[in-house]
């Protein structure tokens, strides 16, 4: 059923044959050619963002909080090098997205057209692949090997150039089932005999930890079921990476709470003290690892990801396992129940006596006030106000990140959306938008920093245009909070360009793009405050005016040991002596 | 948990780690990576140990199946071993990527390369230039009354021990193809 269409309907169609339903973009001079064929259909909704990089930033939210692949088309130059920061982010947290770019026609290509850049060449180390069609008989092929290969193995963002001539010639269309994908299949089953490996350390272990991260997400919801069946099956503590919240509830009794520079102090303990770590689609980062010859030195490791160079980067671990997480899990589940469901109990309960005299030194304990609000009360009572509703999270990045990370609970897999591997300032705004297109009903809250927020302000538009209800919870403390701790505790209290000057008011702000403003600033309020964000139908910029000054604990030195964690405590201690530096 | 004491002069207060972890003995790997021959391919291999910080002694790439438009990129690069497989590892998720073998690993594989050498100068000079040429076994593929261009063929170490030799003699200019190599037996 060879069937003949111009370029510009071949991408509307692949993308309908993808099961693609939105798809977030702007218009420009290459891409003329595909808005056209999007204005006359109606199955693939078009957002209209007003800058590329949150078109990239709405399709991650879209893409984590659905498990299906992200979708933008954007225009050639300058569309194309806006993008380049959401790509990137993409590539770090492993987000499946499809980027359409347009560029100058083929013949033009190389002469320095007018808004022609190199896309292939710039997105090459911030993709998981691109392509340049320059042929249309190849476009619709390409595009369903890019979906492919977007949601193939370790899930990733690839990019499909397309000059415009290519756009407007009329070529055969592939259909996805004949699309050739055979060349790239990575391997997800695991190796039977190192999983049984697996199994006898988890027969014997004394001080186990599961150490699990956005891998158990992208693997798929049967995963994160996995895992929690293993976690309880076992009885053995689980901690996790930021990107893997939810992948086991924290309400689960084995949850010790997310772990590295920021982490729980348990958490960290545990990751430091244990004798078998069993890491799950975690890649050791170094916000993870601290000091690496110090890296929890007496545990035998254990690596399962799916992506190979993953595995040995950072940390030498005894027995690798290349292998989807989900396929993976099954097997060792399989086998650890024929053998006789075995676990040193002896071992086990000794271990958890050691992590409840951690968990006793309450590490996120805070000196809390009557007359400002605490960031971190801030949160208790936007957990406590909306735990047990339909509720997706997104963030910005730096301290109010954290304080989400662990203040709020997450009893579900794809509700949590942060930048976590680039730190993307900025991320959260756009990426609330994402989610709520994706679940209309849901309560999307993007729990936000005012520096960062101001980064992509310029979606309030896109927000109201498309009549997203997203509550944007902005703890207001006219500084760029993580900036400033790291001046306060390491460049002695030299605070070098990290105050939020000029800032707009809020309220009137939100009043101006058809939003709701709130402002509160006395804690006896807050409560209400944040119940009259939640009741309302329609966007809320809800500006929290928080401490100053505080600063995020427990907080691990770069360069330190786990075991040498910062508590709120041991602060000025520090501060001491780092002056001397 | 008693206050940190960082020392005067100390990075541990950095962002990052600055200590280097890799300070480890470095071997020299020969890699064959067989692509798929498409637009931008060689671009991907190189950038990959640009932007990672790996070395490249020696790269070359050819086509070496038409018809399955394959091409084989021959990679000297050098590192610790960790560093090697890292290296193996990065590659091997390269999308248009097939294989990549370590001959190194495979055992001490054949490798050759080929240069073509110019050597100006007359009289003693040029004769002795001409004498050398064939203990190593190097060809003349071009002649004028004050130059030769050699042709040799061989390890990348005989052609350094050829063109330090010419030195002296009037070496004039050198290019070098980079390694091609093939693991030994079946």
């Amino acid at each position: 059923m060879a069937r003949q269409m111009t370029g510009a309907k071949m991408v509307v169609q692949a993308l309908k044959d993808q099961g693609v339903d939105t798809i977030f973009g702007y218009p420009g001079g290459a891409v003329l050619p595909i808005y056209d064929e999007i204005f006359q259909q109606n199955d693939i909704h078009h957002i209209l963002v007003r800058h590329e990089q949150a078109a990239v930033h709405m399709a991650e939210g879209y893409a984590r909080s659905t498990g299906k692949p992200g979708v933008v088309l954007v225009t050639s130059g300058p569309g194309a090098t806006n993008a380049v920061t959401g790509l990137t982010d993409a590539l770090m947290d492993s987000i499946p997205l499809v980027v359409f770019t347009g560029q100058v026609p083929t013949f033009m290509v190389g002469t320095d057209g007018f808004q022609e850049a190199d896309t292939v060449g710039i997105t090459r180390p911030c993709t998981k692949h691109n392509w340049l069609v320059k042929d249309t008989d190849k476009l619709s092929e390409t595009i369903h090997q890019a979906f492919h290969v977007a949601t193939s193995g370790r899930p990733g963002p690839v990019l499909i150039d397309m000059p415009k001539d290519v756009q407007f010639a009329t070529g055969t269309y592939t259909p996805p089932k004949a699309a050739r994908t055979d060349n790239y299949q990575p391997q997800v089953k695991g190796d039977l005999e190192a999983i049984t490996q697996l199994v006898e350390l988890i027969e014997q272990a004394e001080r186990p930890v599961f150490y699990t991260g956005g891998g158990v997400i992208n693997s798929g919801p049967a995963a994160s079921q996995l895992l929690r069946e293993l976690v309880d099956a076992t009885g053995f503590p689980i901690t996790s990476t930021l990107m893997g919240l939810g992948a086991y509830p924290a309400s689960g009794k084995s949850w010790l709470g997310m772990l590295g520079m920021h982490g729980l102090y348990e958490a960290n303990l545990a990751m430091h003290g244990c004798d078998l770590m069993i890491n799950l689609g975690a890649r050791f980062d170094d916000r993870i690892t601290g000091r690496i010859p110090d890296f929890s030195p007496r545990s035998t490791k254990v690596h399962v990801d799916i992506d190979a160079s993953s595995i040995n980067k950072i940390i030498p671990v005894e027995l690798p396992i290349l292998g989807d997480i989900g396929h993976v899990l099954e097997d060792v589940l399989k086998v650890w129940k024929a053998r006789g469901r075995k676990v040193n109990k002896a071992g086990l309960e000794k271990w958890w006596k050691k992590i409840d005299e951690w968990r006793a030194v309450n590490c996120l304990a805070y000196t809390n006030s009557e007359k400002t609000i605490k960031p971190q009360y801030a949160l208790q009572r936007l957990e406590e106000l909306t735990k047990g509703m339909d509720r997706y999270i997104t963030t910005e990045v730096g301290q109010h990140q954290m304080w989400a990370a662990q203040f709020l609970g997450f009893e579900d897999p794809n509700r949590w959306m942060t930048s976590g591997g680039l730190g993307t300032m900025g991320y959260g705004f756009p990426a609330s938008i994402g989610v709520q297109i994706a679940h209309p009903d849901a309560l999307v809250i993007n729990v936000a920093g005012e520096a960062s927020w101001l980064m992509n302000m310029q979606e309030m538009g896109t927000a109201s245009q498309f009549r997203t209800p997203v509550k944007q919870f902005i703890l207001n403390n006219e500084r760029l909070g993580m900036v400033r701790q790291w001046q306060e505790l390491l460049h002695g209290e030299r605070y070098s360009q990290s105050w939020s000057e000029s800032l707009p008011d809020f309220v009137k702000l939100a009043e101006s793009f058809g939003w709701k403003g709130i402002q509160v600033s006395d804690p006896a309020e807050l409560d209400d405050a944040i119940m009259e964000m939640i009741n309302y139908d329609g966007p809320v910029l809800f500006d929290c005016l928080v401490e100053k000054h505080e600063n995020c604990f427990p907080m691990i030195p770069s360069g330190k040991p786990h075991n040498e964690m910062l508590l709120a405590a041991d602060a000025d201690a520090f501060k001491e002596g780092a002056t001397l530096v | 948990m008693a206050a940190l004491k960082i020392k005067k002069g100390s990075s541990s207060h950095s962002a990052y780690d600055l200590r280097d972890s890799h300070s480890q003995i470095e071997s020299s790997h020969t890699l064959a990576v067989i692509v798929d021959n498409e637009a931008g391919v060689l671009a991907r291999v190189i950038g990959l140990f640009s932007g990672r910080g790996y070395n490249i002694d020696s790269l070359t790439v050819a086509e070496v199946d038409h018809k399955g438009h394959k091409s084989r990129i021959t990679v000297v690069t050098r590192g610790t071993e960790s560093v090697i497989d890292q290296i193996k590892a990065q590659l091997g998720r390269i999308v248009p990527v097939h294989e990549v073998k370590d001959l190194t690993v495979e055992g001490s594989p054949v490798e050759r390369e080929l240069a073509l050498i110019k050597v100006s100068g007359t009289g003693d000079k040029r004769i002795e230039a001409l004498r050398l040429a064939e203990i190593f076994r190097a060809n003349v593929v071009d002649s004028t009354l004050e130059s030769f261009v050699f042709e040799i063929t061989g390890t990348p170490e005989k052609i350094d021990a050829f063109a330090d030799l010419m030195r002296p003699l009037g070496l004039a200019e050198v290019a070098r193809t980079g390694v091609a190599a093939l693991s030994r037996g079946v």
